[in-house]
C-alpha cells in the first residue's frame, strides 16, 4: 500500500510530462506528498500502461514471427504494420500530426518491451523514433513537417545514412558529395550499414556539399525512396539482428530540391552528434531489454532442470553467476532509465548516455554468453530462442558508436569536468 | 440507436500469476502481485466499443468497485475506447467483503441513474468464479438477461444473443433493456494503442460511494477458510485392462 501512495505522490508531479522544466520538477515535488526522491523505477500512469500494452502486443504480435523473420532474414511486412497500427512508430510525433503525442521515456520503455521478444524489431522502431522523428520535429520547416511526419507516425519508415565504405568512427570523413546548381543539389556518392533501408520510404542523408570546408561541409538532405539515381544495394548476410535490413546505398546523379535540405547547409556533423547523443540511450534500451529477454527465458529452466537430484539453480556456482548477471542488469537498467530521466529533464546527459550505450552493450554479451552455458547443450540449438540473443547482441558494441568511442567521448568530457 | 452502455470492469490477479494462499488462510496474497483487468471483462468492454464504432451506441461508460487502485482498470477501459469511467470507491472491510450481491446493487442504482439500456459484463471473475452478478442485476432491474454471449447483435430495440450452453448454441431474442454477460468466444480484445492511452488520460473518471446510491454494502457471505488445493496425489500405472478393474475395485471406486 505504501508504495502505491508513493507511485500516486509522484504521478503528481509527473504529469503533463511535456511541459516540463528543470524549474518545474522543484516546483512540482514541493508539493508532492511522498518522499522528495522517489526510485529511479517509478513510472507515470501512462508509462506503465504503455509497457504493458507494448509488452503484451511484442508477446501476441512479434513473437510467433522472430524465429522465422531472423532465419529468412527479412522483417515481416505484418509485423511492421501493426507498430505503426499501435503507434510505436511515432511516439514523440505531435498529436497534430497523426502522432502518440508522448514522451522520450516512453520511446525508451516502447524500445526495451520490443527488445526483449526481437531487438531486430526494436532497433526499426529505436531508429524510427530517436533519430528520424527526433531530427524532422527539431530542425523541419512547417512544410517538410507537413509533408512527412504524418507518414513517419502512421506508415513510413526512414532511414539514417550517415556511415560509408571508408567513413565510420571517423563518420565525418564522409565522401558523399552534394553539389549545388541553382535551386538543387546533385548527390554523388555511397553509403554502408544502412538499416531499415529495404523499408524505408525517406532517408536523411548526410552529405558534403562543401568538402573544401571539411566536415563544416555537412549537409542532411531529405531523400525520397523513388529518387532516380537513388540504388538501394544487396543486404548484408548478418550474424545478428538478422531480420533488420542493413544495406549499402549508391547516389548515382540523385536530384534533391534545396528545400528538402533538413536545417541549414554545413551544420550536418552538428546536427548528427546532437542525434546521436540521444540515440544512444535508445540503443542502451534495446541492449537492455535484449540482456533482460535472454535472462527471462534462461532462469526458468535453471529451476526445471534437475541433475545430480536437485535443481541446476540450487547449485551454489549457478547462484552465484545468476545474482552477478542481475546486478549487472539492474545497473544498466539504472544507467539507460537516468540518462533518459536527464535527458527530458533538459540536463546534459551526453556522458550518462555513453555510459549507458557502453554499459549496457557490455552486459547484453555477458549476459546472453552465461545463458547459454547456464543453458547447457539446449542453449547451442536453435530449436531455443537464447543463441538468437547471442548473435544479436555483437553489433550493441559496434553500431551508434563504437565502445571505444564512446569511452573516448567519456574521457574528453571528464577532462573538462577536472579542469580547474 | 441506444443511447449508453454500462461496462462493469473488475481488477482482478493477472491470470499469469502464481497464487499464493496467506499463512494465516483467510485469503490468498494480494500485497505487490500484479493485478489486471478480468480477461471476461475486457470481452466486455471490447464487445461496447464495437457497438459504439458500428454507431449503436452513443456511449459506453466504465464502471469499477474497489479502492483507488481501480482507476488503472477503469483508465485501460477508457485506453480501449470507453467515454467515461465510474470509481465506486469500496475499501477496507467492505472491499474484502465485497460480492456479486452488492456489486450487481451498485450497477442496478447506476443503470437507472445514467439512464442505460444495456449492460454488458464478463460472465465471471478469475478469482471468485461466482457468475453471478450479471444475473442478481438483471434480476434487481427486472430485465431480461443474455448470459454467457458468444454474438450480440441489437436489432432495433430488441438484443439477439447466442449463447453457449451444454447442449450447444442457444439463440434467444430479448427485449431492451437487457443485461449481457460475456464469455470467452465473443470477441478478442484489442490491445490499447498508445495514442488511445494517451486520449484516455483526458477522459473523466468520476468518484461516487455506495451510500450516494443508497446501497447497503453488508455481506450476506463470511469467508470461513482459504486454503490451496489438495496435491496431486501420484498415479499408478497398470499393465491390462483386469488389472485396472481390480484396483479400482480396491479403492473402494466400483
Amino acid at each position: 500500500v505504501h508504495t502505491v501512495n508513493c507511485l500516486r505522490s509522484f504521478q503528481v508531479a509527473l504529469c503533463p510530462m511535456s511541459s516540463r522544466t528543470v524549474t518545474n520538477i522543484a516546483t512540482e515535488q514541493a508539493v508532492n506528498t511522498g518522499p522528495m526522491f522517489p526510485p529511479l523505477q517509478t513510472y507515470s500512469e501512462e508509462e506503465t500502461m504503455m509497457r504493458e500494452a507494448v509488452k503484451k502486443y511484442a508477446q501476441e504480435r512479434i513473437a510467433p514471427f522472430v524465429s522465422k523473420m531472423d532465419e529468412n532474414s527479412s522483417m515481416d511486412t505484418e509485423v511492421i504494420s501493426s507498430l505503426f497500427e499501435q503507434g510505436l512508430m511515432g511516439i514523440e510525433i505531435g498529436t497534430e500530426y497523426g502522432g502518440t503525442g508522448s514522451s522520450f521515456f516512453s520511446s525508451i520503455l516502447v524500445i526495451e518491451e520490443l527488445a526483449k521478444v526481437d531487438p531486430s524489431v526494436a532497433v526499426l522502431c529505436d531508429i524510427q523514433n530517436t533519430l528520424i522523428n527526433t531530427l524532422l520535429m527539431n530542425l523541419g520547416t512547417e512544410e517538410q513537417k507537413e509533408k512527412y511526419l504524418m507518414s513517419l507516425a502512421t506508415d513510413m519508415v526512414g532511414s539514417f545514412c550517415l556511415s560509408e565504405a571508408g567513413s565510420g568512427s571517423d563518420a565525418f570523413s564522409l565522401k558523399t558529395k552534394a553539389e549545388k546548381h541553382k535551386d538543387y543539389y546533385i548527390i554523388n556518392g555511397s553509403k554502408m550499414w544502412i538499416s531499415n533501408a529495404e523499408q524505408a520510404g525517406i532517408f536523411l542523408v548526410m552529405a558534403n556539399a562543401d568538402p573544401s570546408a571539411g566536415y563544416r561541409g555537412i549537409t542532411c538532405f531529405i531523400v525520397e525512396q523513388n529518387t532516380a539515381g537513388l540504388q538501394i544495394g544487396k543486404k548484408e548476410n548478418k550474424l545478428g539482428l538478422r531480420a533488420s535490413s542493413t544495406c549499402p546505398l549508391t547516389f548515382d546523379n540523385v536530384q534533391v530540391h534545396e528545400k528538402n535540405i533538413l536545417g541549414k547547409v554545413g551544420q550536418g556533423y552538428k546536427y548528427a552528434i546532437g542525434m546521436l547523443n540521444g540515440g544512444r540511450i535508445g540503443i542502451a534500451a534495446q541492449m537492455l531489454g535484449l540482456a533482460q529477454g535472454c535472462f527471462d527465458h534462461a532462469v526458468p529452466y535453471t529451476k526445471q532442470r534437475v541433475q545430480f537430484g536437485k535443481r541446476i539453480f540450487d547449485f551454489q556456482g549457478m547462484q552465484h553467476q545468476i545474482a552477478h548477471v542481475a546486478t549487472q542488469l539492474e545497473a544498466a537498467r539504472l544507467l539507460t532509465y537516468n540518462a533518459a530521466r536527464l535527458k527530458e529533464a533538459g540536463r546534459p546527459f551526453i556522458k550518462e548516455a555513453c555510459m549507458a550505450k557502453y554499459f549496457a552493450s557490455e552486459v547484453a554479451t555477458l549476459t546472453t554468453s552465461k545463458c547459454i552455458e547456464w543453458m547447457g547443450g539446449v542453449g547451442f540449438t536453435k530449436d531455443y530462442p537464447i543463441e538468437k540473443y547471442y548473435r544479436d547482441c555483437k553489433i550493441g558494441t559496434i553500431y551508434e558508436g563504437t565502445t571505444n568511442i564512446q569511452l573516448t567521448t567519456m574521457a574528453k568530457l571528464i577532462d573538462q569536468e577536472y579542469d580547474s | 440507436m441506444t443511447a449508453r452502455v454500462l461496462v462493469g470492469v473488475k481488477r482482478v490477479i493477472d491470470y499469469a500469476v502464481k497464487i499464493r494462499v496467506k499463512p494465516d488462510n483467510t485469503g490468498v496474497v494480494t500485497d505487490g502481485v500484479k493485478h489486471s483487468m478480468n480477461p471476461f471483462c475486457e470481452i466486455a468492454v471490447e464487445e461496447a466499443v464495437r457497438l459504439k464504432e458500428k454507431k449503436l451506441v452513443q456511449e459506453v461508460v466504465a464502471v469499477s468497485c474497489g479502492p483507488q487502485q481501480v482507476q488503472e482498470t477503469i483508465r485501460t477501459a477508457l485506453a480501449m475506447g470507453a467515454d467515461r469511467g465510474i470509481h465506486v470507491e469500496v475499501s477496507g472491510k467492505d472491499y474484502d467483503s465485497l460480492g456479486p450481491l452488492q456489486v450487481s446493487k451498485i450497477l442496478a442504482a447506476l443503470a437507472k441513474k445514467e439512464e442505460a439500456s444495456l449492460i454488458i459484463l464478463g460472465k465471471q471473475a478469475i478469482d471468485d468464479d461466482c457468475n453471478q452478478t450479471g444475473q442478481m442485476t438483471a434480476a434487481l432491474l427486472d430485465w431480461p438477461q443474455g448470459t454467457f454471449a458468444s454474438e450480440l447483435v441489437i436489432e432495433g430495440d430488441k438484443v439477439k444473443v447466442v449463447r453457449e450452453i451444454d447442449g450447444g448454441l442457444e439463440t434467444i431474442k430479448l427485449n431492451m433493456p437487457v443485461v449481457v454477460t460475456a464469455d470467452l468466444r465473443l470477441n478478442t480484445p484489442r490491445y490499447a494503442t498508445l495514442p488511445n492511452i494517451m486520449k484516455a488520460k483526458k477522459k473523466k473518471i468520476a468518484n461516487m460511494k455506495p451510500g450516494d446510491l443508497g446501497v447497503d454494502m453488508t455481506s450476506r457471505v463470511e469467508v470461513l477458510r482459504v486454503d490451496e488445493p489438495p496435491q496431486r496425489q501420484a498415479g499408478v500405472k497398470v499393465e491390462s485392462v483386469e488389472d485396472l478393474v481390480s484396483k479400482l475395485k480396491e479403492a473402494g471406486r466400483i
